[in-house]
């Protein structure tokens, strides 16, 4: 069981990024111990995706501070070193895994360029832990050594997860990662992405629009609303009792049994 | 006339595919009364949009077609010209993506009038005075000003709330909407759905809903069909469909989705993944090689789409697990 009181191992605070006059993200701030998994809740143009992009390092802070395993990361790196250090606190699955995987590159290739970037290990060594991984995420034999156009959107997320894990991450940002996926698939990966936690003690930052998927995954929630927190606490607390306006609309708008879709005034 | 609007008997597509014809769509049959809203449910590569492109005469060059639709009594397979046009007057469609399905250079007033104009030689003015009133429709206020404007000025829910008043501008009888809100954000969904259903009842508009959303088909359709590699594999009133499936698969995807409400220990995953029609065996149950309920007979014979409970279930042991689907054992 992971310790509630335990150095947290991503702090975000204060953090701002502006896009000429428009602020996209506006003084947000919160904390993941090592274990937990968070959601950062919203709709196009929250702000979402533009924090986990800085929290990557893709984008640069206006204003704000982002700390991994008490590493600063909201300046860009100054040497390959410090990059590759930072590649094993951070890592992220993006939402497409069409455009996300090179095409020239097998599963097996993928996995095992990361192995050799960042643990410099031995081919047996790094053949093993590609064996490993394919098996962790579910893919046989031929589908580690098959090319990405011959692998199905869930077998490719899948690929796109253990490559991300390769590098043995603390923290691993899943920013839409079973949006674009059948429902059967989805929940082949939810369960996938509940197991690796609780095998590897990785931290999950989930960037998510569906509620249902927030409340799967994740034991906090950020709610946010063009660039601002609106909400945050306890997932399960946010989805029983929204507090803000704005999270109850949401909360409202989800499709359910006997749900009817109402205009608004 | 109180017969039905649409009719689709024994439809099978075959597509060619590197050179193969590859069978997309497998002996679909239903019918649609006029006014009622139809979901159509499944997974990628169900049929479910082939379906509605069948139906629109939007299917790409070269499809084998066998089967009948036949559209107020007159089949739409030898339609051509002329015929052609008028039909696809009264068969209006909407798409996924509105940003897919617009040109970017043309103003919206230019776009949504130009059926209006070309086919039914509306004149400019009066067919701008319809437009702005069919996005006040829409709830789109200030229509005359978003007339002059261009796609990329305006949010993906507007767009789509523009492609919805476009498509209802010749006033067709029967609207075709494939996924229309998939990429919208849910609360902008939310909207766009209680407008559809606001509009459907105004209009008498007959639509059939495609969706992989069980629950968002249940919102608005009476009816919903539910697909699987291509086939049939469940018709059921909407209102039944998540609480008393008729087919294992069903009630298998209604299980996989997370809940809301509550956090699973474990999601209830199908195992595998959904096949396409081409892939799927043809010789016994579709669907068998993934269902936590299959048994030999299940891969004896493909199974017919039987009535059960004022529904259609396409499984053999449909009657033995009434009532039982709720509970998915593991496979």
């Amino acid at each position: 069981m992971p310790d509630p009181d335990a150095a947290p191992v991503l702090e975000v605070a204060g953090l701002r990024k502006e896009f000429g006059d428009l602020v996209a993200v506006d003084d947000v701030s919160f904390v993941l111990p090592p274990g937990r998994s968070l959601a950062i809740v919203g709709e196009s143009g929250s702000g979402k995706t533009t924090i986990a992009r800085m929290i990557v390092g893709l984008e640069r802070p206006t204003r704000g501070t982002i700390t991994a395993c008490g590493h600063d990361r909201s300046r860009p790196v100054k040497s390959a070193r410090d990059r590759r250090r930072r590649g094993r606190e951070v890592q992220i699955v993006f939402q497409d895994p069409y455009t996300s995987l090179d095409p020239r590159q097998t599963a097996e290739v993928t996995i095992d360029e990361v192995l050799r970037l960042h643990h410099g290990w031995p081919a047996g060594r790094r053949r093993a832990r590609v064996a490993e991984l394919t098996e962790l995420v579910g893919l046989d034999d031929r589908q580690a050594r098959a090319l990405p156009r011959s692998l199905s959107g869930g077998q490719r997320q899948r690929v796109a997860i253990a490559r991300a894990l390769a590098a043995e991450p603390a923290i691993l940002i899943l920013d839409e990662s079973v949006a674009a996926l059948d429902v059967s698939i989805q929940a082949q990966v939810l369960n996938l992405l509940a197991d690796i936690r609780d095998e590897t003690a990785v931290s999950y930052v989930l960037i998510s629009h569906d509620l249902a998927v927030v409340r799967q995954l994740t034991d906090e929630a950020i709610v946010l609303h063009r660039g601002e927190v609106v909400e945050r606490g306890r997932t399960a607390q946010i989805l029983d009792d929204p507090q803000h306006p704005y999270t109850r609309r949401l909360r409202a708008s989800v499709p359910r049994p006997g749900w009817k879709p109402a205009r608004r005034a | 006339m109180n017969g039905p609007l649409l009719e689709v008997d024994g439809l099978t597509v075959l597509l060619e595919v590197e050179g193969t014809p590859r069978t997309v769509l497998r002996d679909i049959s239903f019918t649609m009364r006029p006014g009622e809203a139809v979901g159509l449910v499944g997974e990628s590569g169900s049929g479910k949009s082939m379906t509605a492109r069948a139906i629109g005469r939007l299917l790409p060059r070269g499809a084998e077609v066998h089967g009948s639709i036949r559209f107020s009594g007159s089949d739409i397979g030898s339609l051509s010209g002329a015929a052609l046009r008028r039909y696809r007057g009264q068969v209006a469609m909407i798409f996924q993506d509105p940003r897919a399905h617009i040109n970017p250079v043309r103003r919206i007033g230019d776009f949504m009038t130009e059926a209006l104009r070309t086919n039914l030689g509306v004149p400019a003015d009066q067919a701008r005075r319809r437009a702005a009133d069919m996005l006040a429709q829409v709830g789109i206020e200030d229509g005359t000003r978003r007339l002059r404007q261009y796609p990329h000025q305006m949010s993906g829910g507007i767009l789509q709330r523009i492609m919805i008043a476009a498509a209802l501008l010749t006033e067709p009888r029967l609207l075709l909407a494939d996924e229309p809100t998939t990429a919208l954000d849910v609360t902008t969904q939310a909207e766009v759905m209680a407008i559809l259903d606001g509009l459907r009842q105004d209009f008498g508009l007959t639509v059939l809903f495609i969706t992989h959303d069980l629950e968002l088909a249940a919102a608005i359709c009476d009816r919903t069909v539910v697909m699987y590699a291509g086939q049939i594999a469940e018709v059921r009133a909407s209102s039944l469909l998540h609480d008393d499936p008729l087919h294992p698969y069903t009630a298998a995807l209604a299980a996989a989705r997370p809940d809301i409400t509550q956090t699973a220990h474990r999601l209830r995953a199908i195992p595998g993944r959904p096949l396409s029609a081409f892939e799927a065996p043809t010789a016994e149950c579709a669907f068998a090689p993934r269902c936590p309920h299959a048994r030999d007979i299940c891969r004896e014979a493909l199974p017919v789409l039987a009535e059960l409970d004022g529904g259609l279930s396409r499984c053999v042991r449909a009657h033995e697990l009434r009532g039982q689907l709720q509970e998915v054992p593991r496979a």
